[in-house]
């Protein structure tokens, strides 16, 4: 257990460290891709994506930095990526709002709101058709509660009971709107439970391992038909960039200090150097930060794609 | 190969069925595709063959059921998508246009959606502004999508059989009026390259470029001026892309005069696409400037007298042809031309 504990604020630290060294090297502008930065919903991509393992196949949005890092570890094709480098995944097509890997298991993320969540559904069909060990895992914020793509696919997964995993990473936010101010109804749980979901799980906590087992608590379900997980968590920076706006007038900076009080990342180090793990947590922290140095090196040094790359990978078989 | 007369919408759908019999991956899905009138006939025993895993309706979720459609074909299914008029598959757009073009494109080329789309266009029976057009041009308009639009039983069955074993999105735009043509098609599968154009008629005088239903105007049209001496030529891109510009060239070089009959509307179109293409590749060849024949600049009407002028026919092309030529106006009260509009008689 110790071993998972330790593994879980590994990938949490690498997403939050990660991101630190976005918020320091984006003024550089370099980095020529808009930001929608993870800050704050670390606990749920890893401890979502720890329970799952090796099985998952993620789709997810614009909002995917923490998802990426914590599926696959890949921290050097992460940078390559946002530094526009052929060596970065998509060769730097695809920039922060479309990080995907496939062969690592983040399969698409989209940057139109609720767009990815019928894709998870066709992969869940795919699964069930061709009998495979894959569990589909879709990451959507609550915003995407608004789409009508949101509606529709939870109506067909549940109607046709398909394999797969709901993650709504409820910040209570879409852009700058609140939810007090989009929803015609008191509490989207409660109307989820008017669906054919095997299970459901509310959560308003920012801790690792809960949401680790919650999952792995869920994915017994999936034999019989779609999983719905509602998880909240407080979302630090901007909508898009690496500033802090609490200075904007649509939220006050006492929410934030409230949810960083409870801080994903601070509160599994304590757990940890109370279990007596103050010096694993130190190896990890440095093995994590020469990760990042190391990446953001290479990722700087790599080329550019050519001029003829342009035109590649617009259609097969060309 | 050994062929038989058979019906448009008969080729759809042994081309379908011999496509999911060889191969188990492709799916049939889509609103009402397994009720009891199972798409005009084009669905028809795929259910009972293959069972309600391959062959199934959706909730009336068009947009969602497209991604669905893309997340499967992007991990190892074949679907098929079919929508009983095209104005349904504008719901989806966010899907086409944003997700499934660049799918292959953003993930580096390691996924690709082996999708198929078809939807029903064009013309039938009082159908008004939402059962009515073709918007091929919105499609083609995309990059990572491709487009087909055969007019003959013969090559609707290869370009399908292509459009199924392609590892990309193709959208299949049929008219509803050409389910009830027929013509020679072979019974065993064969495949037709997708983006080759076709000579449905050789002639010297004029080009007359395509499209679906007005290709069989067309070739009423050339009937009747072959009578006064005129030899037109009648190019079907089929697909409307990636196009095959080359065949479309080389005719209206031979010819020095071309008429775009496009089923769509004008205003940024297919049309405009093949006219600025001819009047760049054939500028010295060119004896008049390139015309283009389409839609009414207007919703379709249902009333039909209106609806008679919104879709250009046989005479239109008669007419345009006259002009570019410098021919005097043919007396077409004793022609009887190819048409469908009493073949109807409702509902749909």
């Amino acid at each position: 257990m110790p071993n998972l504990l330790l593994n879980l604020y590994k990938k949490m630290y690498l997403i939050r460290e990660a991101e630190a060294e976005i918020c320091r090297e984006y003024p550089k502008d370099e980095m020529k891709t808009p930001m929608h930065m993870s800050m704050g919903e670390e606990a749920i991509a890893v401890g979502v994506l720890t329970a799952i393992g090796d099985k998952a196949q993620v789709w997810g949005t614009y909002r995917s930095h923490a998802i990426y890092l914590a599926r696959t570890e890949d921290v050097n094709g992460f940078f390559a990526e946002l530094y526009g480098k052929v060596t970065g995944p998509g060769g730097g097509k695809a920039g922060s709002m479309h990080l995907a890997n496939p062969d690592k298991g983040v399969m698409m993320t989209s940057a139109v709101v609720a767009t990815s969540i019928p894709l998870a559904l066709g992969a869940a069909f795919s699964s069930k058709i061709l009998d495979d060990d894959k569990i589909n895992v879709v990451f959507f914020g609550d915003g995407a509660t608004d789409e009508g793509a949101f509606w529709e696919s939870v109506n067909m997964a549940c109607l046709w009971q398909l394999p797969v995993i709901f993650v709504c990473e409820d910040n209570g936010l879409a852009i700058h709107a609140s939810t007090a101010i989009r929803r015609g109804y008191k509490n989207l749980t409660n109307i989820m439970r008017q669906y054919r979901f095997q299970y459901i799980q509310e959560y308003d906590g920012t801790d690792v391992e809960k949401i680790h087992n919650i999952t792995r608590s869920s994915i017994k379900y999936l034999e019989s038909g779609p999983v719905f997980l509602s998880l909240k968590y407080y979302r630090y920076l901007e909508h898009v960039g690496v500033n802090e706006d609490f200075n904007s007038n649509y939220r006050d900076k006492n929410e934030f200090l409230e949810w960083y009080k409870k801080d994903p990342i601070k509160i599994q180090k304590q757990k940890l150097i109370e279990a007596g793990f103050k010096k694993e947590v130190e190896d990890v922290e440095n093995e994590v930060m020469a990760q990042i140095k190391t990446a953001v090196d290479l990722a700087k040094a790599a080329p550019y794609p050519e001029p003829e790359e342009l035109y590649k990978g617009v259609y097969d078989g060309e | 190969m050994e062929s038989r007369i058979i019906s448009y919408e008969k080729a759809v759908n042994e081309a379908i069925t011999q496509e999911m019999t060889r191969d188990d991956r492709v799916f049939v899905y889509g609103l009402d595709v397994a009720d009891h009138k199972r798409i005009v006939g084009t669905t028809a025993g795929l259910v009972e063959k293959f069972g309600p895993n391959r062959c199934f309706s959706t909730p009336l979720s068009e947009d969602s059921s497209l991604g669905f459609g893309i997340g499967a074909s992007a991990t190892g299914l074949v679907p098929i998508n079919i929508h009983i008029r095209v104005e349904f598959l504008l719901l989806t757009l966010n899907q086409l246009v944003n997700i499934g073009n660049s799918l292959r494109y953003g993930s580096n080329g390691k996924l690709s959606a082996p999708l198929v789309i078809i939807a029903m266009i064009g013309r039938g029976w009082g159908q008004g502004f939402q059962h009515s057009k073709s918007m091929q041009s919105i499609f083609a308009h995309i990059p990572g999508l491709k487009v087909i639009m055969p007019s003959t039983p013969y090559d609707m069955k290869g370009l399908m059989i292509s459009a199924i074993r392609d590892n990309n999105i193709v959208v299949c735009l049929l008219h509803r009026w050409l389910y009830w043509t027929e013509g020679h098609v072979p019974e065993l599968p064969y495949t037709i390259p997708i983006g080759q154009s076709r000579v449905l008629r050789e002639g010297k005088d004029i080009t007359v470029v395509a499209t679906s239903w007005i290709n069989v105007e067309a070739h009423d049209a050339a009937n009747v001026l072959a009578k006064k001496g005129i030899s037109m030529e009648i190019i079907d891109p089929r697909t409307i892309s990636p196009l095959d510009d080359q065949t479309i060239i080389n005719s209206v070089n031979k010819t020095g005069h071309c008429i775009i009959a496009d089923y769509d509307w004008l205003n940024c179109g297919f049309s405009a696409e093949v006219a600025a293409r001819v009047s760049n590749q054939c500028f010295n060849q060119l004896k008049k400037p390139a015309s283009r024949i389409g839609f009414a600049w207007t919703p379709c009407p249902t009333t039909r007298p209106l609806e008679n002028l919104f879709y250009p026919n046989a005479v239109t092309i008669i007419r345009e042809t006259e002009k570019m030529l410098g021919l005097s106006k043919t007396d077409l009260s004793n022609e009887k031309f190819h048409t469908y509009e009493n073949k109807f008689k409702g509902p749909f």
